[in-house]
């Protein structure tokens, strides 16, 4: 038999450049965030994942490019020849505690995790510059384009009810910082089922079924791939989310194993994560080279049946 | 794929109105009707399915059919054009004339747009606003199938208050009233034959040493004779006659820059498109116009609508694209009208189509209309606008000449960038550029507005003093003085009276801070409510912002709330306290955003900030 057809590759081109004063060696197409993270600088972000393509809009990643008028997104921006990037210059810090404060100042963050965390203390966020917090939160009948009138006493936020319509996961678009990770898992991402999608304009704009009708009547196949790329904890796993308002959630009490998915012969790797001797919540390694971290309905969501205890034995 | 879709049906003149704009479906695997029978044969035709950029065209022509787009509408969309209903959903909820929340009964409904901005606020929208509201009942709620809504500028500000009338069902139309009073509303509401359009406020019309406006009022907009008498195609024969490559080199030889606010040469954009190896190449002529206090371009195109489509016609052939495009603001009808029937005539008499006179030229032109959204008169937000996707803008690089609409190099252009196009062939590059400044030459056109006695459109050379512009409108009315002027539109700046005497190009007004943007010239006299206006342009960013990136969709909030303190006179802490704050939400504004909207959103504010219009100590005066 013939050997496979081998299609001449281009030969790589190495580029090099300069981040914070040091000289960098790069193949072609690699990002500025990519290599800033070969050089240990640290870039925050927040819309960025490593097995999704860029969106650049949540911006915390901006660098200086020298002789670029506006600050550039480190995550999708391509590093080019003899490019001079500053990771921490002043306005690059400006803006970076504007981004995060400006999301502190109309969502909730407090699950957004420990970096986002020491990124807020480190960049000096105050969000409470913009004034007290408006009592009732976002407009979400507004038509694009079209808002009440405000007078500036209270700061307005993206403050609404938690959706809970289903058994397998609740959505609290109170804490969206509209990253569109789970728009793009749902989509041709990962799981190109697209029941999600942006809709709305400005300061509204939102996550949506269509019509916002609930998760049962949309497309949705509760695959949760939207819950393991949402980096606030907007999305959240039913389970995790009944331990959390019962307050039982305790990371420190859980453990993670690793096991194989039983269900069909693609062999995803699961990572259980157990309390008090019960699975809250299954994920899988995002640099796993089967499932980048997605998984289906069946690995995420179907281990009821491992923790049936068979019922105490009946007196005879 | 086969898609989850609502059990909701459209009905059968939602069907029609779909149909009219994708055809009617070919097999009943991509949307048609599903008999029994039909099944028996389980064949798809991926070329049955329409492509996506006709999405904008069949939400527009469902908002004219029902009043709204409604869940089954979106279903058979859905199916039709074998695209998510969420997908849909998110960009119909995009923009502004389009309804999503529209009552199922909507019907015959009438939507009434009332432009209560910039310049209309000075010419009495507030009263107007009242009249309707008393007639009508509260913004928003349909009363009689009549419902009214405030509305960002329309693009009317020489003879304003303005109002878009959206009528759908079986007389569906988009009536512009300017200006408007209380009856003419109820007429347009009531009477499906259209009134009669005003004349273009053009005080120079038939000046034949103008450049750009010189055909204004000598041909008849409907005929293409007339155009040709008038001079009309002389520049696509002399384009034919010089090569594309000459083309190009005579319009950078003329030094023409952007017109639409970013001044970029226009022969460099040429260049790097017609040099790109990858194929096709697209023109896009930019009619978008929907800056605060502009109108030119609604102007050009109602009044010498084959110029448009002469010039994007010699911008195709020096590209080397066959296709162009004219984007055209969903709340101009009459000049979406008027270029529609300029492109049919035009191709009639083989000035369009595959043998473009007579030389073997390929070159046809299609007209889309916006549905209410600022923010795709950015290039990008336009290219995903036309492609039937949410007008949000693309991060650049890469830039449009090399990945631009469909993701091919697309050269896009404004409208009287193209129409300056037209005077270097016909003058050649040298005499082009003998008027204007050192840093711009030739003629701009500028859309005056305001305390003056004669509002409109207006051309003059670069290096034409500001008080040489005003002057040219008759200055302003009988004992008023001068208090402000609004140089470039919401983006652009406001300027105290010392600045009269600068000449309007770019390096002479660099240094107080100024760009002349679209050509806005918006004059405010002693009895204007500056405040006032600045709040309405902080609101109208955070309408128009697309909301995708963060420092612009939640910036534009901030300001707007910083603003309504300062113009209230109720500052958090100090006014200082409230100054260093806003000069942090601009600076990141500025430097983080993607587009160019959330980059100038805090010009106009920083301008009055600096001219003490707002946050003197004390409160406003």
């Amino acid at each position: 038999m013939a050997p496979p057809l081998q299609v001449k590759q281009l030969p790589e081109r190495i580029v090099h450049a300069t981040i914070d004063g040091q000289r960098v060696a790069v193949p072609e197409g690699t990002t500025i965030l990519a290599a800033c993270r070969s050089q240990a600088a640290e870039v925050p972000t927040l819309c960025f994942l490593e097995t999704l393509a860029p969106v650049n809009v949540c911006r915390a990643c901006v660098v200086e490019v020298e002789g670029s008028r506006a600050l550039v997104p480190a995550c999708s921006r391509p590093l080019e020849t003899d490019m001079v990037v500053s990771t921490r210059s002043k306005r690059v810090d400006k803006s970076r505690r504007m981004v995060l404060e400006f999301l502190a100042s109309s969502v909730d963050m407090s699950l957004a995790g420990p970096d986002v965390e020491r990124w807020m203390e480190e960049y000096g966020v105050d969000p409470d510059r913009y004034g007290p917090k408006a009592a009732a939160g976002a407009d979400l009948d507004a038509r694009a384009g079209r808002h009440g009138p405000t007078v500036g006493a209270e700061r307005a936020t993206a403050a609404q009810p938690v959706k809970v319509d289903n058994d397998l996961y609740v959505r609290d678009y109170s804490r969206c910082i509209l990253c569109y990770k789970c728009v793009e898992a749902c989509g041709d991402q990962a799981q190109h089922t697209f029941a999600l999608a942006v809709a709305g304009r400005g300061f509204d704009a939102h996550i949506a079924t269509e019509f916002e009708v609930p998760l049962p009547e949309s497309a949705c196949v509760y695959c949760g791939n939207c819950v393991g790329v949402c980096p606030t904890g907007a999305l959240m796993f039913k389970s995790e989310y009944d331990l959390r308002q019962a307050n039982q959630w305790d990371e420190s009490r859980q453990t993670v194993t690793d096991t194989i998915c039983p269900y069909c012969g693609v062999g995803c790797t699961l990572e259980l994560h157990v309390q008090d001797n019960a699975i809250v919540k299954v994920t899988s390694p995002m640099d796993h080279e089967v499932t980048s971290g997605h998984l289906c309905i069946k690995g995420r969501f179907g281990f009821e049946f491992v923790q049936q205890r068979p019922p105490a034995a009946e007196p005879r | 794929m086969e898609r989850h879709l609502s059990a909701d049906a459209a009905t059968a003149d939602e069907r029609a109105a779909v149909d009219a704009i994708l055809s009617r479906p070919p097999s009943p695997w991509v949307g048609g009707e599903r008999s029994p029978h039909a099944l028996h044969a389980a064949r798809r035709d991926e070329s049955a399915v329409p492509p996506r950029d006709l999405l904008l065209p069949a939400l527009r022509a469902l908002q004219a059919e029902a009043g709204g787009v409604s869940r089954g509408a979106i279903s058979y969309l859905a199916a039709r054009m074998d695209l998510p209903p969420s997908d849909i959903y998110g960009v119909a909820a995009f923009y502004a004339l389009l309804d999503v929340d529209a009552p199922p009964e909507a019907g015959a409904s009438v939507k009434v747009h009332l432009c209560d901005d910039v310049v209309c606020q000075l010419a009495g929208a507030e009263s107007l606003i009242a009249k309707l509201r008393d007639r009508y009942g509260a913004e928003g709620e349909p009363a009689g199938g009549v419902s009214w809504h405030r509305s960002p500028c329309l693009g009317q500000c020489d003879r304003g208050p303005a109002v878009l009338v959206q009528r759908a069902g079986t007389y569906a139309a988009d009536i512009a009233i300017a200006s408007a009073t209380a009856e003419d509303v109820a007429r347009a509401i009531a009477d499906p034959t259209p009134a009669p359009t005003p004349p273009a406020t053009v005080p120079q019309a038939g000046d034949a040493s103008l450049v750009v406006l010189r055909r204004i009022g000598r041909v008849d907009p409907a005929d293409l004779d007339s155009y040709r008498h008038a001079g009309g195609y002389e520049s696509l024969r002399r384009a034919l006659a010089l090569g594309p490559e000459s083309v190009i080199q005579w319009v950078t030889d003329s030094g023409l820059q952007g017109r639409g606010g970013a001044a970029f040469p226009t022969g460099v954009k040429w260049r790097a498109v017609a040099s790109q190896a990858a194929r096709t190449h697209y023109v896009v002529a930019n009619a978008d116009e929907s800056e605060p206090g502009t109108f030119k371009d609604r102007v050009v195109m109602e009044e010498d609508p084959f110029a448009v489509v002469e010039a994007l016609t010699i911008a195709g052939y020096a590209t080397g694209a066959e296709q162009g495009f004219i984007y055209v603001r969903g709340e101009y009808p009459l000049a979406a009208a008027r270029l529609r029937h300029a492109i049919a005539r035009a191709r009639q008499r083989g000035f369009l189509g595959s043998n473009v006179m007579g030389r073997g030229l390929s070159f046809d032109i299609d007209v889309r209309q916006g549905a209410g959204a600022y923010i795709c008169g950015e290039e990008t937000a336009l290219f995903n606008s036309l492609e039937g996707r949410r007008g949000e803008p693309r991060n650049k690089p890469p830039f449009p000449t090399v990945h631009g609409l469909f993701g091919k190099p697309t050269a896009v252009n404004n409208i009287e960038t193209l129409l300056n196009v037209l005077a270097i062939l016909a003058v050649g590059p040298e005499r082009f550029r003998a008027v204007g400044a050192e840093d711009a030459k030739g003629t701009r056109l500028f859309s005056l507005s305001g305390a003056v006695m004669r509002p409109g459109l207006y051309e003059a050379p670069f290096g034409t003093r500001l008080g040489a512009v005003i002057d040219m409108a008759g200055g302003l009315r009988p004992g008023r003085t001068l208090q402000a002027v609004l140089l470039g539109g919401a983006a652009g700046s406001f300027v105290g009276p010392e600045a009269l005497d600068t000449p309007l190009a770019p390096a002479a007004l660099r240094p107080i801070g100024a760009t002349l943007g679209s050509g806005v010239v918006v004059v405010f006299d002693d009895t204007a409510n500056l405040r006032h206006t600045v709040l309405r342009i902080a609101r109208f960013f955070r309408d128009e912002s697309c909301g995708q990136c963060v420092p612009c969709r939640v910036g534009t909030v901030r300001q707007e709330e910083l603003v309504a303190r300062l113009a209230a006179g109720t500052p958090r802490g100090s006014a200082a306290d409230e100054i260093r704050l806003f000069h942090d939400i601009a600076q990141a504004m500025r430097d983080a955003s993607i587009c160019g909207l959330g980059q100038t959103a805090a010009s106009a504010v920083d301008s009055a900030i600096r001219l003490g219009i707002l946050g003197r100590e004390g409160g406003p005066a």
